[in-house]
């Protein structure tokens, strides 16, 4: 897995990430990757195929102790919420019901 | 300015003193809060903690805590007390930047839990408090607002990424703040500054409102000079949260008392592979006489094993920076922050919105997350990672069936010099090395000051303790804490 990443796996990771990078940029988030990358190479040497992923805290908890750990749903039932005003108050663009963008499609 | 604002370097008084000082009416809140605002004219300047002051509400809630002092009415437990919030934490009437320019100018319309819950606890919120961007960085060089400087010597770092959280306590400057912690950005700022930094247990302070970098790591927790003050701070933030799906329901103990209880009788591992290669001599000194002293109070002290520490930095820089692709993915132009006035369609408003408000670091952990989570790779990258981590909390739960808590240094060295790690990200991100392996775990820890270098600089010593084992890890650094004040 240590194959060196390439500039060109780096302008496709940013384009995957709607990231723009300058030139002079691309080059050091390469350097950057593989120096790192590297680094973490060594997770290699630990032998996991029988080890279950952890996503969560919760995931090491017995399913009887997981509510009083949290991880539980609240009721699904109505709430008060954010008004829209305040929420609008900070969009770089708005007709106050709205976001407004730039065109999607160009026809 | 006058003289009795006193130096930088000054420890605030008690929460416990400053709440009987107002009951009695011996202190007025709001002149406690204009104390602190003279402080903060006087000394920010030099070291650049706060990014925004909230004067209004503070002195408003400051004149609500004196009319119920003066009537006589029971006062809550933080009444009066001047705290200070980190930027990644929502506060009505008040900008939230996550110390990037993604996000200047964005003023969020709703309280943080934790904010919440510290002004129905009586706080006066002093205002916002400088960190790396998106709490991404060990030394609050990565913040779009300008570094954070330590203030026991202006030329190091508080670190970071709660830098100016840590620097805030340390030149009494709030007497208590707020940070948050994902792979070590409480306690190690705390031990570079010399005051209490306390991670939560994942789980026991709600996560709602603050801005995401890594979800499943990220904890919200309290700075204070002493580890009382931690304790009482902690025990408002405490409880569960019903906006926050992963907030326990567990009840929140008394943390204050177990600060006074004695440690006699007390099981400590003492992990071997925390000082190893790398640890400062001067550090690893100054935390074998922290354990001395425990020892010295009755502690029974234990060489563990915990055998896969190494691996803790490779896990998190995977698993925190995947999630962070994803948490970062919301920032678009759109609903809030910066949008790009070069855009000309909804794929170049994105792109450039997010090149122009994103720094270097930031990009760096997005690419890196995006990487090990693309095809072809996550089974290599992001899947091992979350195999591994789930080895190393199982180590600490092994280890916590032996031991009542763990003491370990915070980081390998005290507070390095501005500019000394930040061209090479892999030399800052073992600035981590102590303090990431609890934070993929999701158990408790504090760091607690624990003496000092040959030049002064301060030394932290890191308690951990198991899941909702709070309690244990305060009664611990009081101790520690009661040694180093000679008591």
């Amino acid at each position: 897995m240590s194959a060196e990443v390439t500039i060109a796996e780096v302008e496709r990771v940013a384009e995957l990430a709607n990231l723009e990078l300058a030139a002079d940029e691309a080059t050091r988030m390469q350097r950057d990757l593989n120096a790192i990358l590297g680094y973490v190479d060594q997770l290699r040497q630990v032998e996991t195929s029988h080890v279950e992923p952890m996503a969560q805290v919760s995931d090491l908890f017995a399913d009887a102790e997981v509510a009083g750990h949290g991880e539980s749903l609240r009721a699904d039932a109505l709430r008060p919420s954010l008004d829209r005003a305040d929420v609008m108050a900070s969009a770089p663009d708005t007709d106050g019901a709205f976001f407004k963008t730039p065109k999607v499609i160009e026809r | 300015m006058s003289e009795s604002v006193g130096p930088l370097l000054q420890k605030p008084q008690s929460i416990r003193a400053l709440r009987a000082a107002i009951a009695a009416g011996n202190t007025r809140a709001t002149d406690l809060a204009e104390g602190y605002y003279a402080r903060i004219e006087r000394f920010n300047p030099q070291i650049n903690a706060y990014l925004a002051l909230t004067r209004e509400q503070a002195m408003e809630q400051a004149a609500k805590v004196d009319a119920q002092a003066s009537q006589g009415d029971p006062l809550p437990s933080l009444a009066g007390i001047p705290i200070g919030v980190k930027d990644v934490l929502t506060m009505r009437g008040a900008p939230a930047t996550a110390g990037s320019r993604i996000l200047e100018g964005y003023l969020p319309p709703y309280d943080s839990t934790a904010v919440q819950r510290l002004r129905a606890a009586g706080a006066v919120l002093l205002g916002k408090l400088n960190c790396d961007e998106f709490a991404m960085g060990s030394s609050n060089e990565n913040s779009a607002y300008g570094p954070v400087r330590n203030p026991v010597d202006l030329e190091r770092v508080p670190g970071g990424s709660s830098g100016g959280s840590a620097a805030a306590v340390a030149a009494d400057l709030a007497v208590a703040t707020l940070g948050t912690d994902t792979g070590g950005s409480i306690r190690q700022p705390a031990s570079f500054c010399g005051v209490v930094g306390v991670l939560p247990t994942y789980g026991r302070v709600s996560r709602y409102g603050l801005i995401a970098f890594a979800s499943s790591l990220d904890r919200v927790g309290p700075f204070a000079a002493s580890v009382q003050d931690a304790a009482e701070v902690l025990a408002v933030l405490a409880g569960h949260d019903l906006l926050d799906a992963t907030s326990a329901m567990r009840p929140v103990e008394d943390y204050a008392a177990a600060t006074v209880q004695e440690v006699k009788g007390l099981r400590i591992g003492i992990p071997e592979e925390y000082f190893g290669e790398g640890l400062d001599p001067e550090v690893r000194a100054a935390v074998e006489a922290g354990i001395d002293a425990l020892r010295a109070q009755g502690c029974e002290m234990r060489r563990i094993r915990l055998k896969h520490t190494q691996y803790a930095i490779p896990v998190y820089y995977l698993v925190a920076t995947a999630e962070a692709s994803a948490n970062l993915a919301r920032f678009d132009g759109v609903r809030f922050g910066h949008r790009s006035k070069s855009a000309t369609n909804l794929a170049s408003m994105y792109r450039l919105s997010r090149e122009e408000g994103f720094g270097a670091e930031v990009k760096r952990r997005i690419l890196l997350g995006t990487y090990a989570l693309s095809a072809g790779y996550y089974d290599a990258y992001y899947r091992k990672a979350q195999q591994v981590r789930r080895i190393l909390a199982e180590e600490f739960q092994a280890a916590f069936a032996e031991v009542d808590a763990i003491v370990a240094p915070t980081a390998p060295t005290a507070a390095f010099r501005l500019g000394e790690k930040s061209d090479d990200p892999l030399a800052m991100y073992l600035a981590d090395i102590y303090t990431v392996t609890a934070s993929l775990a999701g158990i408790c820890g504090l760091s607690v000051p624990c003496g000092a270098t040959s030049t002064g600089l301060p030394v932290g010593l890191q308690v951990l303790g198991p899941h909702f084992g709070e309690s244990a890890i305060f009664r611990v650094a009081a101790g520690v804490e009661r040694a180093m004040n000679g008591a």
